[in-house]
């Protein structure tokens, strides 16, 4: 049995519609979030307080909300995983000042509220409390992680292959942070630590596919050296499309598991590396390569007027057009 | 025509197939090898992680417990050491007889001494000259100002971190909790404390912070029944050497403890330094306190101070709060009494944090993190599940999509798995729950590896090559593409280390342990088990993949 065997499909015939598709999904995203007032932030980096509270018989969100009137600030009041466990989220903003010793007056000022309203008896999960010091350390580190990833990655890509493919590499996994970004506004997820070690993975697996097409390209090129880079990209996605099809589809469902049974902690994870994955895919087949091409002929153009005589080096073969 | 790669490892798998005819079972000296390794390894890696319960490592995540991270105050350390010199400096003016206007400390690290009569400028400079070793001084006037050197600045607040942290394990670990983490934390005056399994956080919090500082210091005025009146009483102008503090009022009996306020003489006759050990006891009305005594060195001063002040009040302070406030009526050396509204519990724990020594700072809390149990196993079930439904499903997939080349998968996705659980359990590494969704991208690595051999050798079958050629170039050519993805991952995997915190570093670990083990399995292992397979018959006709 053999999946996609021999295709030859034109993928590199679609690569400007691709990028306006993509752009589009990136821009409306960004309008989303624009107009939302900007990414939603967790409390991992906004500073705040989660209280989840599981309670022994089912209550109503709006009884968790009068019991929870005297304590200050805007609170969010939510259903924490199967709704049948009756556990509640709460979430507060931050509230204790820089140098308050009392990081913890609204967790306790929750706990003991929901004691007081007679609620049903209730265990507390789990609870969080993040300072603003560390919500803004956290930030900072996220971004630094992710951008010092990207470029580590590119530069090993550069050195490996060559600089229009690790261009072609740093604009898809960009694209698959950006597009996963957007999706997660879409659908409400606030951004939390566990979402940005979602996002430093897609990094990790966006260029690994886009490696393996890279990798076929290069080994086509040294056999087939006439040929045109559209068509030796456009060869290497079809040759290599058996195996993206089937690593993504197997990840995707094995992530899915996650996702479907993994548990509330992971939840936002698992949904991060599911959007990730088929952006991924889909930037790999797509972008990647499109940009190399872009960037690839337009380097062949003017090394191919600059050194006309055709070097030996390997590296060297985007000179070559027929 | 594709050119065949030799930038590849030397394909030495050819040989096997030279046995001599007949012996089916005759292996090459290369295949003994090979499987004895794979035995070897894997055998190490189960021996590594058995018994899992006690070798696998769980995180605060999938275990309970709580999870703090705190600030150490260490402009507090440079304040403390800015007033023992102005102390001393007091000391050394009044016996050298050199009349000053005032000393005081006007921010942490630095004092202002005002006033020196210009008369005895030189005699003054000759007094002070002990201290240039630490201070940068500046003149204007008949003022001086002190300021601790950037250098000695740096020195302190190192030495005060690194003593927090050792104040703070003894206290975790009187506390007897198993496990723990106490460690630097990213910025140079964070301190992260992990305490697996604790539940009594409100309690474990308190007796982390307590500064425990252990100050008896004279009463000039009070008690005032709020901290207006006491300003009052110097008419809202308190002299720098006097500090109101709250404490505790002595009410009688059963009536409901109230704040009152003390004025105090700033400088302590006796500190927490000078403590040999504290114990919790009872008071003369029976009621839980905290006894304590002094050093050799410490009873030596707290006698002289005693003696020279008889028929004053005495208060001891405890964290910036009166505790017990008593008329001194006689010389004392080494032995005292801290009174209060204790129960038998804050007696204990107050004990504890004084017997473990005083922190030099304040310490104020950055974040904190606690984990139910029930939640901690409800996410250990859930990933387990998760992860075993997504292998078997995997597996699955792989044995009807690639038949007898499937099982090979199967078998080097497993040897994986069981690698990665071994040096985890090795290394020492913690399991969270971000780690368990490392295990399933680990399974997701192993396909991805797998998959792209798999489709390289059927590539070459269809190009006609016979099974054992196709396997090798198989292996060969996707090699390369093996080690570029997986560093470009690895590349990843340590940025996300450096960024994470707790659950997400053992994420990242999982990952770069399982990226690394995939590298064998994938190119080691698998091909093994092909080169066995083509070895034991004359030559395969066709590959079952």
């Amino acid at each position: 049995m053999r999946l996609f065997e021999n295709t030859n499909y034109d993928f590199i015939k679609w690569r400007w519609h691709a990028l306006i598709a993509s752009a589009l999904v990136i821009l409306a995203g960004a309008g989303f979030m624009i107009s939302r007032g900007g990414m939603p932030l967790g409390i991992d980096f906004t500073g705040g307080t989660i209280v989840v509270a599981k309670f022994e018989q089912p209550v109503d969100d709006d009884r968790v909300r009068t019991a929870l009137d005297q304590v200050p600030g805007e609170k969010v009041i939510q259903s924490y995983g199967d709704p049948a466990d009756n556990a509640k989220l709460i979430r507060l903003p931050e509230l204790a000042t820089e140098d308050g010793a009392s990081l913890e007056q609204g967790a306790l000022a929750v706990v003991a509220a929901l004691k007081a309203a007679g609620l049903p008896t209730f265990e507390l999960l789990s609870q969080e409390i993040v300072g603003p010091v560390i919500g803004r350390e956290l930030q900072l580190k996220g971004i630094y992680a992710t951008i010092a990833s990207i470029v580590g990655i590119a530069i090993y890509i550069a050195f490996r292959f060559r600089p229009a493919f690790a261009v072609g590499a740093i604009v898809a996994t960009l694209h698959d942070v950006l597009v996963t970004l957007a999706f997660l506004a879409f659908f409400g997820y606030d951004l939390s630590l566990n979402i940005v070690a979602a996002l430093l993975t897609i990094t990790g697996y966006s260029v690994n596919d886009t490696i393996v097409i890279f990798d076929r390209v290069r080994e086509n090129m040294r056999a087939a050296r006439r040929e045109p880079l559209e068509k030796v990209v456009n060869t290497a996605v079809n040759q290599t499309l058996g195996r993206t099809i089937i690593t993504a589809g197997t990840t995707f469902l094995s992530v899915l598991a996650l996702f479907l049974f993994g548990g509330e902690v992971l939840h936002g994870f698992a949904f991060t590396m599911l959007v990730g994955i088929i952006s991924g895919t889909y930037s790999t087949v797509f972008i990647a390569a499109a940009i190399a091409i872009i960037l690839g002929n337009r380097q062949g153009v003017r090394a191919s007027a600059a050194a006309p005589a055709g070097t030996a080096k390997v590296k060297a073969a985007t000179a070559r057009r027929s | 025509m594709r050119a065949i790669r030799t930038d590849g490892r030397p394909s030495d798998g050819t040989t096997t197939g030279d046995a001599p005819d007949g012996r089916r079972h005759n292996m090459s000296k290369t295949m003994q090898w090979k499987l004895l390794t794979i035995v070897a390894v894997v055998g190490l890696a189960i021996w590594a992680f058995m018994p899992p319960q006690e070798k696998v490592r769980l995180g605060l995540d999938l275990k309970g417990g709580v999870h703090l991270v705190m600030r150490v105050q260490t402009d507090d350390a440079l304040r403390v050491e800015a007033e023992g010199s102005a102390d001393r400096l007091r000391e050394t003016l009044r016996t050298q007889a050199i009349g000053v206007t005032g000393i005081t400390v006007a921010a942490p690290g630095e004092f202002r001494v005002t006033g020196v009569p210009s008369a005895q400028d030189s005699q003054f400079r000759q007094a002070t000259v002990d201290l240039d070793v630490n201070y940068d001084r500046a003149q204007s006037g008949s003022d001086y100002t002190f300021r601790l050197k950037p250098n000695v600045v740096s020195v302190l607040r190192e030495e005060t971190v690194n003593q927090a942290l050792q104040t703070i394990e003894r206290r975790v670990n009187e506390l007897g909790v198993a496990e723990p983490i106490v460690a630097r934390h990213s910025a140079a005056d964070q301190i992260l404390v992990q305490m697996p399994g604790v539940t009594e956080v409100n309690r474990a919090k308190e007796v982390i912070r307590s500064t425990a500082l252990l100050e008896l210091k004279l009463v000039e005025q009070g008690p005032f029944p709020d901290e207006a009146s006491a300003r009052q009483a110097f008419a809202g102008n308190v002299p720098p050497d006097i500090q109101i503090l709250p404490g505790n009022s002595e009410g009688t009996p059963g009536a409901p403890p109230s704040t009152v306020y003390y004025a105090l003489r700033r400088v302590a006759g006796v500190t927490g330094r000078d403590l040999r050990t504290a114990r919790p006891s009872l008071d003369q009305n029976n009621r839980p306190a905290v006894s304590f005594s002094l050093n050799p060195e410490g009873a030596n001063k707290f006698g002289t101070f005693t003696q020279a002040n008889i028929n004053r009040l005495l208060a001891v302070v405890l964290d910036g709060r009166v505790n017990t406030v008593a008329t001194i009526q006689g010389r004392i050396d080494s032995e005292g009494q801290i009174t209060g509204n204790f129960s038998q519990q804050d007696a204990m724990d107050r004990a504890l944090v004084l017997r473990s020594g005083a922190l030099p700072a304040s310490l104020t809390y950055l974040e904190e993190r606690t984990v139910g149990p029930s939640l901690g196993a409800d996410s250990v079930r859930a990933g387990v599940y998760a992860s075993a439904g997504g292998l078997a499903f995997v597996l699955l997939f792989m044995l009807v999509y690639y038949k007898l080349a499937g099982f090979n998968a199967f078998v080097s996705i497993s040897v994986n798995l069981i690698l990665l659980l071994g040096m985890m359990a090795y290394a020492g590494a913690v399991m969270t729950l971000p780690g368990i969704a490392g295990f399933i991208l680990t399974i997701g690595m192993g396909v991805d590896s797998n998959v792209l051999i798999f489709e390289r050798i059927k590539e070459e079958l269809a190009a006609g090559k016979s099974p054992k050629t196709a396997v090798a170039a198989g292996f060969d050519r996707v090699f390369w593409t093996i080690v570029d993805t997986h560093v470009a991952s690895l590349i990843a995997a340590a940025f996300l280390f450096q960024f994470g915190t707790g659950p997400i570093r053992g994420f990242a670990t999982t990952l770069t342990i399982g990226l690394l083990s995939n590298v064998f399995t994938a190119v080691f292992v698998s091909r093994a088990m092909f080169e066995l397979f083509l070895s034991r018959r004359e030559q395969p006709a066709t590959l079952s993949i």
